[in-house]
């Protein structure tokens, strides 16, 4: 075991170190910003869906607000007709969401990227008025109010016996966000790396290749739009949880946008990558409306000029940006950094002791 | 019977201003392989464009063609800026540009002209005419005959001139094409000019109907969608025969089939592109498609 921990390569190291500091930093901040963190988690959970299918299995989405929107719908109603606890509904919101989205994968099969991109595309736009039709099912235009939040006994023992000050409601959506945050991601580092994960890089970087090879590609990609909807689902489910109410509003065709934005700047194809694109799409367009302001350097006509523009012209700009230059996001820039410096170190130590060093495992 | 005949009447005008910003999509398709989402979006700049002419007391005939060469020169800078650094980039990272573009785009009108909507003058009137029955007022006429035009341009400058001929050729033969001295990438340039000025089109003729406001083709980029995937998205005659259909058939369904009534015939196009995708991937006009190793 001490062996293990001794080896263990520093990535792992990173990874307890991050996720002790988002078990641990609520309890530093006020309540209402860990209740953004928990939006910004969400996002992420929902962008690991959709990294799961744009960037492991090559199958472009552009419309998972509306698996969202099927997810958070599917909880809200089981929870507001059918009295479940909300927490309850969650798993079954994410179960549900990913037969969803396994069915829509099948015909997505016979679709190119670019019609596929289409059809989703238009799936998004056409989302909230599809919502609004069943008003007896979904309330319409009015959306659904969901029951206030009720923190659980126990967790609020426990919180309060390790900080000493209680639990507030925004801080256990917040915990439960954190604790699906982990295990989605878990999962989802776990299937990438074994045989499903790597089938399905194999049908993105060559489908007719990989058929030659005896995998079998309708099963990978509607497998992969399954998961990728599951991910969606219980971000949508967790959304309303965190937001007490949702409406069609709650999912315009900026929402898939804001997935992609993420999506891309974490860095397609990596596990961090939505973490950190989740935390930059949340953050971006409310720190742009308050940080800037409050900084006196900025020319007040550039600072008026970004809160009127809204987020829209960042995301556009940055997406392109990115596409451009950077296609592979921050863990892409991040992960070529430390290589390079890598190799530099390495080549020091070359010189000194004359050994080769054994080469960095790919994957 | 007779509201039958005016309903497929202004089915036709809107489906003719579909027509026009699907055959935009087609250009684009047909010049490099991609689906231009912010077609829509560079329309609807430059009916702001247009809009602030008039607005400055411009006559509607000298802003609507000069709208056009602006929107055109508009078309060839964005492909120069933006898409030619990722032109041989994989198809995903294409989309993601032409989305990011749209977001841009968006994000500049609103922050230029703001989200409140503004009636946009018509040249045509609202009267109606009996035309074989039916009451058909100027404003669909009009925008008919303007449709029809501006396709019509562009089929003769497609297929009876010779840059014409050499867009088809570098589209279609880029290496063959550069041997033979042509500038292939200045032909995509043209192509995304020759788009966006097309998309202009359709977006001075809706504008009209619906409000000109920042968000105003995000609905008609769907149904444009529609008709060039009807149509089969490479070809230029797919995609007018799939507008009509798409415009038609929309507008029907809204008017006769109580469940969609006007709220949901948004879904209809997409159950469009669903089903000719699912049943008959290539379209009406679209060549099968093979796939090599």
């Amino acid at each position: 075991m001490l062996q293990r921990i001794r080896t263990a390569p520093p990535r792992y190291w990173l990874v307890v170190v991050v996720v002790l500091f988002f078990a641990g930093f609520p309890t530093v901040i006020s309540s209402f910003q860990a209740g953004q963190w928990a939006l910004a988690l969400i996002l992420a959970i929902a962008i690991m869906g959709l990294n799961i299918l744009v960037g492991y299995s090559g199958q472009l989405s552009l419309g998972h607000g509306a698996f969202m929107a099927f997810g958070a719908y599917a909880s809200a109603i089981l929870a507001h007709r059918y009295k479940m606890d909300y927490l309850v509904t969650i798993p079954i919101a994410g179960l549900l969401t990913g037969m969803v989205g396994f069915l829509f994968g099948v015909p997505a099969l016979r679709l190119s990227a670019l019609y596929l991109a289409l059809a989703t595309f238009a799936l998004a736009v056409v989302m909230p008025s599809l919502i609004k039709r069943p008003v007896g099912l979904t309330g319409g235009v009015q959306g659904i109010s969901l029951p206030p939040v009720v923190v659980p006994q126990l967790a609020k023992d426990g919180f309060t016996m390790l900080t000493g000050s209680a639990m507030t409601s925004d801080q256990w959506v917040y915990y439960v966000t954190f604790a699906y945050a982990l295990v989605l991601f878990w999962l989802a580092w776990n299937l990438v790396r074994h045989r499903a994960g790597r089938a399905m890089r194999a049908i993105r970087d060559g489908e007719v290749a990989a058929a030659a090879s005896g995998i079998n590609i309708s099963g990978y990609k509607t497998l992969a739009f399954g998961i990728s909807a599951l991910y969606a689902g219980i971000a949508g489910s967790l959304l309303g949880l965190a937001t007490g109410y949702i409406s069609p509003d709650t999912f315009p065709v900026s929402l898939s946008i804001q997935l992609l934005v993420g999506a891309v700047v974490g860095g397609l194809a990596s596990i961090p990558g939505p973490l950190l694109g989740g935390i930059f799409a949340y953050f971006l367009p409310i720190e742009s409306n308050q940080w800037v302001p409050t900084q006196t350097w900025i020319p007040s006509q550039i600072v008026a000029t970004v809160v009127k523009a809204g987020p829209a012209v960042t995301y556009g700009v940055v997406l392109i940006l990115l596409m451009i230059f950077a296609p592979n996001g921050i863990v892409g820039l991040a992960t070529a950094g430390y290589n390079r410096l890598r190799r530099r170190l390495r080549g020091a130590a070359d010189r000194e002791s004359g050994h080769i060093p054994p080469d960095p495992q790919t994957v | 019977m007779q509201e039958f005949l005016q309903q497929i009447v202004s089915g036709i005008a809107s489906g003719g201003i579909f027509a026009s910003l699907a055959l935009a999509l087609v250009l684009i398709y047909n010049a490099m392989g991609l689906v231009n989402f912010a077609q829509g979006e560079m329309a609807m700049l430059a009916t702001f464009i247009a809009f602030t002419l008039v607005d400055h007391g411009v006559s509607y005939w000298i802003a609507f063609p000069v709208t056009l060469v602006v929107a055109f020169a508009g078309g060839i800078l964005v492909q120069r800026i933006v898409i030619r650094p990722v032109e041989r980039a994989p198809i995903l990272t294409l989309v993601i540009v032409t989305l990011g573009l749209a977001t841009l785009v968006n994000g500049v009108a609103g922050f230029i002209f703001g989200y409140v909507p503004r009636s946009f003058p018509s040249p045509f009137s609202a009267q109606t005419v009996n035309l074989l029955g039916a009451f058909v007022s100027y404003r669909d006429l009009g925008v008919i005959g303007v449709s029809t035009v501006v396709l019509l341009l562009i089929y003769l400058l497609l297929q009876r001139t010779t840059i014409g001929l050499t867009m088809r050729a570098a589209a279609h033969h880029p290496e063959a094409s550069r041997l033979l001295g042509v500038h292939v990438s200045w032909m995509l340039a043209l192509g995304w000019g020759l788009a966006s000025a097309v998309g202009a089109v359709s977006g001075i003729m809706v504008a009209p109907i619906l409000l000109l406001e920042p968000n105003m083709m995000q609905t008609i980029i769907i149904y444009a969608f529609a008709a060039a995937v009807l149509g089969g998205i490479e070809s230029p005659l797919g995609a007018v025969v799939g507008g009509l259909i798409v415009g038609v058939t929309v507008n029907l369904a809204g008017a006769y089939i109580p469940f969609v009534g006007g709220d949901l015939q948004l879904a209809v196009a997409l159950a469009i592109i669903i089903t000719v995708l699912v049943i008959k991937p290539n379209g009406l006009f679209g060549r099968p498609s093979v796939r090599r190793v």
